[in-house]
This record gives structure tokens, C-alpha cells and sequence, in this order.
């Protein structure tokens, strides 16, 4: 047993090895964090999203005609699948739809082999939605195309926080499409729920501060941990809804993800008491608020009915915004395609 | 078997206090006889290394590697990686037992050991504490020791139950054998995938966090402690937390035989090195936060830690390119443990040319009592490391000897690079 031969002062490293930076996206056409996004490049797909919503459907169908999407879904959709299928045939794109429970993927067959066979195929871009946190990354590595986050495991869902901020913007701040640093400077949004499991919740923590706005998370320890704070700058935790509540002009409801649970047991008696939304909470905490939810909506769990199809929901406004959103992202994926010269 | 003369070197030798220009020479096996430069005459038939410009050491020694045999030999054969290990400068390596099926007799100890198996370099098997791994029923340590088992451990999983723990403790005591514990209470590691933290949080992956391994830690240094009497001899494997060390450096302070080891990655990365979703960056332990990766540098330079290991985890490339969540554990670590630990250990942090060699070689081979490893005193196994110092060189993990490329380190500048290794009087690599 020999132990130290003689103990040093111990002397704190200066310089510890440098952290690589990232080689992604290495397509210009992807969207997979919100990260990737200057505010320009946001600007610039609010306003597409805009003019391509107002286009001449048949004008609008010769933008992307014959070009051919992938739609790469490894988990259910209703929403995001539908709307980006009509938002890219909108644009004259074909589409096909690739579904884990009716391919090879149910025999085994990798995401990096399903990602060269559709490439193989003529996709010229694959939009993935994928149950795993990171799937996006892996599978622009192994094609080199434009990949399209359609929501990753708990990780993201950036054209969820994009049609977010559409929705947001045309109640705060109306008519603006030119987002900047200050856009959304004295706006607070409170994003309540299962934040731990939400990737919606991840790709707006980490877009609407950009613009100013503050975000106040609310839940349960359980369900939101303290070091989500630690996900960016902007970013704060009130426990208390109606506190919460009372600070924000906005408040995002989010559905508790049973299917991510992994075994959790939740009060659910308890968690209503303390965060469902109900219309008198609602009436005398932030009777002007603007009420967002991704969806699937739960009525009776995170909300109520009567706060679903009330007057200050915009639900239904969210659900038209994503065929805007992603018409616009599917336009920049196709015309903007091209492996990154320097990065491939 | 003829004999080599190692002239014109530069001898550190940690365990016999040499630090000078010495000459050496190697006969049967053994080291024969040091002396001054020029005084050894080379005789009929004896192999001369000019080692001017070079550093001769001890050959390394690594207590913690995976060679995937029997059972997985796509990922690894117990040639490949002591090839790996000859070209990185080891000439003994200690095989972990999570092989299929598990090592937990002394006929796989045995086959491990087969000159049939091809080693580049000595082989000592560390063997299953209990039957396949599955930490209930204690295996039969005397007859694993007798069939050249070195320690033993559950390692890939960790001996979790109080009562098979403290079993094992004393059974391994009785024979003379090390426990060595891949500290993880897995109750609280279910589906996670790296270390619990705001990284964790951000990529959206389920995390374990650092009281994972540093509360079994505790327990066993607790169990270890009660046994007193037996005087049974904890290991720590893959140490990765500040809490963990914190645990160590007291229980030796009371006087416990309580060791650890610290592998490259983890006194150089940290869970940033992630990245978006790098499966070269999922080990098990994970790489964890700063804090704890200043607290592996501290606990190495106060000496606190016994050893560098590398906890060579070969995989094959389609096993890693997946999901981050569905990628095995693990990183090769061979080839780039000498020049990790020379650049920054060394170069950057001051650490002294002998005590960095000592935890590579000497101390290692104290831990496990592998006698006649870790010096050149005469008599001792003719295994010797001949390395230029001063060279730099960037790793490719393309061309590795390993047959896996799973390494975090690919286009990492090395300090140090290997001319010859030496296994028991026999030039197991030649660098160039």
C-alpha cells in the first residue's frame, strides 16, 4: 500500500483544457436549437412566415414545387406533424411521411441507416421529431442535410417557440415582425407545469429572454428543479402560480407528460389545487393575460374548459401560427440548403 | 532469451529514488544490472537501445481496463488491447471481469491468461466478486486467487446490498484480495445518461447525481470500518466526485486501508465537454461539473489519489453513432495516458515527472501487489517504458492498435511519446 510520497501544495489548475466549439449545424438549412438563431435570422423567418401567410396559394406553390420533404416521426403528433406537411406542400413540396410503427425502424434499423436511406431516396431535407434528446444532432452528422427539429426527447421544440413568439408578439406587441435585444423588454411570461420533461418549455427559456422578455417558471420541485435556472440568462422560478400569475401578461400552460414520468408519483389532487389554471384564478390574478398551450391540451388537469375556449386563450391562434412558422422554416431549409464550407 | 542494453537514458525510477543518466540492462526477463553510463559492456548476442534524449521508466501500469474477452470480441481482444496498452507504454493492465460470460471462475481466469490469447503485455484478471456480477452470492475468492486473480469487483454495476458488501470485504481480506467498487447507487442513476447538473437540465437528459457515488462510497468506508479487524482493503474505482475524494482522503487519515484511482478524463473534461450530445463524451461515471473536476487535480497533487487508470471502455463505432441515451458507457484510454498525463499533469500543473510516472506505475502496482512491477530494481520484470519527453504529437484515434476509436482525446495534443515498451525483456512496440 504505498499512499502519497510526499503530500505538495496544492496548486489550482490556471488553465484546464478548452472546451471545443461545436461543429453544429453543419447544414445552413437545419433548425435544430433555437440556439442556432441570431436575431436576425429570427426576424427574417417572422417575416416569411407573414408573407408567405398572405401569398397567393398558387404563386405560393411554385416556391418549393417537386421538391421532396421527409417527415421522420418517432413519437405521436397531431399538430406538428400535420402543419409542417401542410405548411411544405403549401410551398409545392411533396412530402412522405416515415412513422417508427409502420417501417424498418421497427425492425431495427438505426437512425443514422433511416437518415442515408431517405437521403438515398431523394429526400433533400428529413423534419424529425424523435423521443430521444439529441436525435437531430445525430442524424444532420450522418446525412449533411437540412434536419428539421419537429421536438427532441425533453431537449427542444423550435418551431414551437417560433410560433410562440409569433402568437406572443401579435398580442404584445402587435404588428412588430423586426425582433431585437429590447423587443420584448418589461414583458413576463410564465410558463407553468411539467417544465423538467417539456422541451417546449427548454426552446422558450432559451428564445424570449433573448428578446428581453423575463420568464418565470412555475411547478413543483418534482417537475421543475432548481437548476433550471441554470439554462440561461433571464430565467426565474416562482412557486407561487398566483404570484406568477399576477407578474405576467402571458402564461404558457403545459400538459404533465405521463409518458416521461419513469416512474414519478404525482398528487395530481394536490398539483391542480396548486397550478391548474381555472377561470377564477385566471379572472383575479391576470384578467388581461394572454393564455398560450402547446397542446395536447388536458382539459381539467393543467386548465380548465372554460379557460380552453375562453376569451383570453390563443390556443387555437398557436395551432394557425405553426403552418405560418413552418412554411417559412421549410422555405429556409430548402433555398438556404448547403453544407457549412468550413465545417464539413 | 537474449538480453537488451538500454544506454545513454535517462533513468526515473520513483519507487528506488533514481532520477539520473543511468545504463540498463535486461536478461531473461529480469533487469540484471544498472550502472553508470558506458559502464555495461554490451556481450555477444545483447540488443543495444540508444535512449539518448530519452526518458526510461518503469513500465506503466494500468489497474483499470476493459478487453471485451471472452464474449465481445468485436468491440476488443484481449490482443488488440495490449497492443493499445504496449504502444501507450503499459506493460501490465488489469482486466475487469464484466466480459460474457462474466469472469467469475477460475477456468476464465485461467483462458484469460492462455498464452493462446495473444497479449502484448501481462494480463492479471481482476475477477466477479459475486456469481455473474449480480451482487448476492459471493464467488470463491481463494480459488480465483490461486488461478491468478488480482482483486475483485463487480465493476460495470456496483456491489450495492450492505450485507454482500461487508461479506465481501472480509472473504477478500481472508485470501489477501483488494475489493475494488464501482461506486454507483443505482437507485438513484435509473435511465440517466450523464451527470445531474444545469447541463443535464439544458440537453434534456435524465442525470445522476454525485451523491450517487459518494454515498456508496461512505457506506463501504463505514463497512470498512466496522471490519477493522479483518484489515480489508477498499479501492475505489473511476473516482469522478469532489465527495468522493473528500471520503477517501478522511478515511485514511483514520488510518483505513482505502484506496481510489482517477482516470485522464476526469481530472481533464467535464460535462460541457458533452457538447450537443457527443457519445465519446458518455463514460460511466459521467463527466461531471468543474468543481469536481478541480477537486480529481487537487486530490492527485495532494496524493490523496493512488492511482491513474484509464478505464479503456472499447466500443465499436455503430454501437456509439445512436441516440445519446441508447450509446453504451465508456472511452478507450490506452494510447493516450501517458501523453494526457505528461501535458497536463506535468507540463501545466507542475506535478514532478517522478510522482506522475509513480502514479502510473509504481503506486498501481503496490495497490494490487503485483510483485516485481512498478521499478527497475534489479531483479525485478524487465518491463520499461522508453519515451522522448519532450516531443509533442497529436492523437488520431484512427490509427489506434485498439480496435475501437471511442476516444474524447482524437485531435488532442500529447506530451511524451513513446519510442519503446518492454514486456518482461521482450520490445512489445516500437514507436516512431
Amino acid at each position: 500500500m504505498t499512499s502519497a510520497v510526499t503530500a505538495a501544495p496544492v496548486r489550482r489548475p490556471i488553465q484546464p483544457p478548452p472546451i471545443p466549439t461545436s461543429p453544429f449545424p453543419y447544414n445552413k438549412g437545419s433548425l435544430l436549437s433555437v440556439q442556432d438563431l441570431t436575431l436576425e435570422a429570427v426576424s427574417h423567418l417572422l417575416a416569411r412566415a407573414s408573407a408567405l401567410q398572405n401569398m397567393d396559394p398558387v404563386v405560393r406553390d411554385r416556391i418549393l414545387q417537386k421538391r421532396r420533404l421527409a417527415l421522420l416521426f418517432y413519437e405521436s403528433s397531431t399538430r406538428t406533424r400535420t402543419s409542417f406537411e401542410l405548411a411544405a406542400k403549401s410551398l409545392g413540396a411533396d412530402t412522405t411521411l416515415i412513422s417508427n410503427l409502420s417501417s424498418s425502424i421497427e425492425k431495427g434499423e438505426s437512425l443514422k441507416d433511416t437518415g442515408l436511406t431517405l437521403r438515398a431516396l431523394g429526400a433533400e431535407a428529413i423534419i424529425l421529431r424523435h423521443n430521444s434528446s439529441g436525435a437531430p444532432w445525430l442524424l444532420e452528422e450522418s446525412t449533411r442535410l437540412p434536419v428539421l427539429n419537429a421536438g427532441d426527447g425533453m431537449h427542444e421544440h423550435p418551431t414551437q417557440a417560433l410560433l410562440d413568439l409569433r402568437t406572443i408578439l401579435a398580442h404584445v406587441r402587435p404588428g412588430v415582425e423586426t425582433v431585437t435585444a429590447d423587443t420584448l423588454a418589461g414583458v413576463t411570461i410564465t410558463i407553468a407545469g411539467d417544465i423538467l420533461h417539456s422541451r417546449v418549455a427548454r426552446s422558450n427559456m432559451l428564445l424570449l429572454p433573448r428578446l428581453g422578455a423575463r420568464v418565470l417558471l412555475c411547478g413543483p420541485p418534482q417537475l421543475l428543479p432548481e437548476m433550471a435556472t441554470g439554462a440561461g440568462p433571464g430565467i426565474g422560478i416562482e412557486r407561487d402560480f398566483d404570484a406568477a400569475l399576477r407578474a405576467s401578461q402571458v402564461v404558457m400552460m403545459l400538459r404533465i407528460q405521463a409518458e416521461r414520468l419513469a416512474g414519478m408519483q404525482l398528487d395530481l389532487a394536490e398539483y391542480k389545487a396548486s397550478y391548474q389554471l381555472t377561470g377564477q384564478r385566471l379572472a383575479t390574478q391576470a384578467p388581461t393575460a394572454v393564455v398560450l398551450h402547446p397542446g395536447p391540451i388536458i382539459r381539467g388537469l393543467e386548465l380548465t374548459a372554460g379557460v380552453a375556449d375562453g376569451a383570453q386563450s390563443a390556443i387555437l391562434e398557436q395551432v394557425t401560427n405553426g403552418v405560418a412558422i413552418r412554411m417559412a422554416v421549410v422555405e429556409r431549409a430548402l433555398t438556404q440548403a448547403g453544407t457549412n464550407g468550413a465545417r464539413a | 532469451m537474449t538480453a537488451l542494453l538500454i544506454r545513454n537514458g535517462h533513468l526515473v525510477d520513483p519507487s528506488a529514488g533514481i532520477d539520473a543518466p543511468k545504463d540498463i540492462l535486461l536478461k531473461d526477463g529480469r533487469v540484471a544490472e544498472i550502472a553508470g553510463p558506458n559502464k555495461l559492456k554490451a556481450i555477444n548476442g545483447t540488443e543495444v537501445l540508444d535512449a539518448t534524449g530519452l526518458t526510461v521508466a518503469p513500465g506503466l501500469i494500468d489497474i483499470h481496463v476493459h478487453l471485451r474477452e471472452p464474449g465481445q470480441s468485436h468491440k476488443e481482444t484481449i490482443a488488440t488491447g495490449t497492443a493499445a496498452a504496449a504502444a501507450g507504454g503499459f506493460t501490465a493492465v488489469a482486466a475487469m471481469p464484466n466480459t460474457y460470460p462474466v469472469n467469475d471462475t477460475a477456468e476464465v481466469t485461467r483462458w484469460m491468461q492462455s498464452p493462446e490469447r495473444g497479449a502484448h503485455v501481462r494480463v492479471y484478471p481482476i475477477a466477479a466478486a459475486t456469481r455473474g456480477s449480480k451482487g448476492e452470492t459471493i464467488n470463491d475468492f481463494a480459488a480465483l486467487k490461486s488461478a491468478g486473480a488480482v482483486a475483485v469487483t463487480d465493476d460495470g454495476h456496483p456491489i450495492l446490498k450492505d450485507g454482500t458488501m461487508r461479506e465481501t470485504l472480509a472473504a477478500a481480506a481472508r485470501v489477501g484480495l483488494s475489493v475494488i467498487q464501482h461506486a454507483e447507487d443505482t437507485r438513484m442513476t435509473q435511465g440517466a445518461c450523464m451527470n445531474l447538473g444545469p447541463t443535464s437540465f439544458k440537453l434534456g437528459l435524465r442525470g445522476m447525481p454525485s451523491e450517487a457515488e459518494s454515498s456508496l462510497v461512505e457506506r463501504d468506508i463505514r463497512l470498512v470500518t466496522e471490519l477493522r479487524d479483518a484489515r480489508s482493503h477498499l479501492h475505489v474505482a473511476h473516482t469522478s466526485t469532489a465527495a468522493a475524494v473528500a471520503a477517501v482522503r478522511k478515511a485514511r487519515r483514520n488510518g483505513l486501508r482505502v484506496t481510489c484511482e482517477v482516470a485522464p478524463h476526469h481530472f481533464l473534461l467535464t460535462e460541457e465537454h458533452v457538447g450537443m450530445y457527443s457519445t465519446n463524451a458518455k463514460m460511466n461515471p459521467p463527466l461531471r461539473s468543474a468543481a469536481d473536476r478541480d477537486a480529481m487535480i487537487e486530490g492527485i497533487l495532494d496524493g490523496v489519489v493512488d492511482a491513474i487508470a484509464t478505464d479503456h471502455a472499447p466500443h465499436a463505432t455503430h454501437e456509439k453513432e445512436v441516440e445519446f441515451e441508447n450509446a453504451p458507457n465508456g472511452i478507450t484510454g490506452l494510447e493516450t495516458a501517458l501523453g494526457l498525463c505528461l501535458r497536463w499533469l506535468h507540463k501545466e500543473w507542475k506535478l514532478p515527472l517522478g510522482r506522475v510516472l509513480s502514479l502510473l506505475s509504481a503506486q498501481p502496482a503496490a495497490l494490487l501487489g503485483l510483485k516485481g512491477r512498478g521499478t527497475l530494481a534489479v531483479g525485478s520484470f524487465a518491463d520499461v517504458v522508453i519515451f522522448d519527453p519532450k516531443a509533442e504529437w497529436i492523437y488520431r484515434a484512427r490509427k489506434t492498435r485498439s480496435k475501437a476509436h471511442n476516444s474524447p482525446f482524437d485531435g488532442w495534443t500529447m506530451q511524451g511519446k513513446v519510442r519503446w515498451t518492454i514486456s518482461e525483456g521482450r520490445i512489445a512496440h516500437t514507436g516512431l
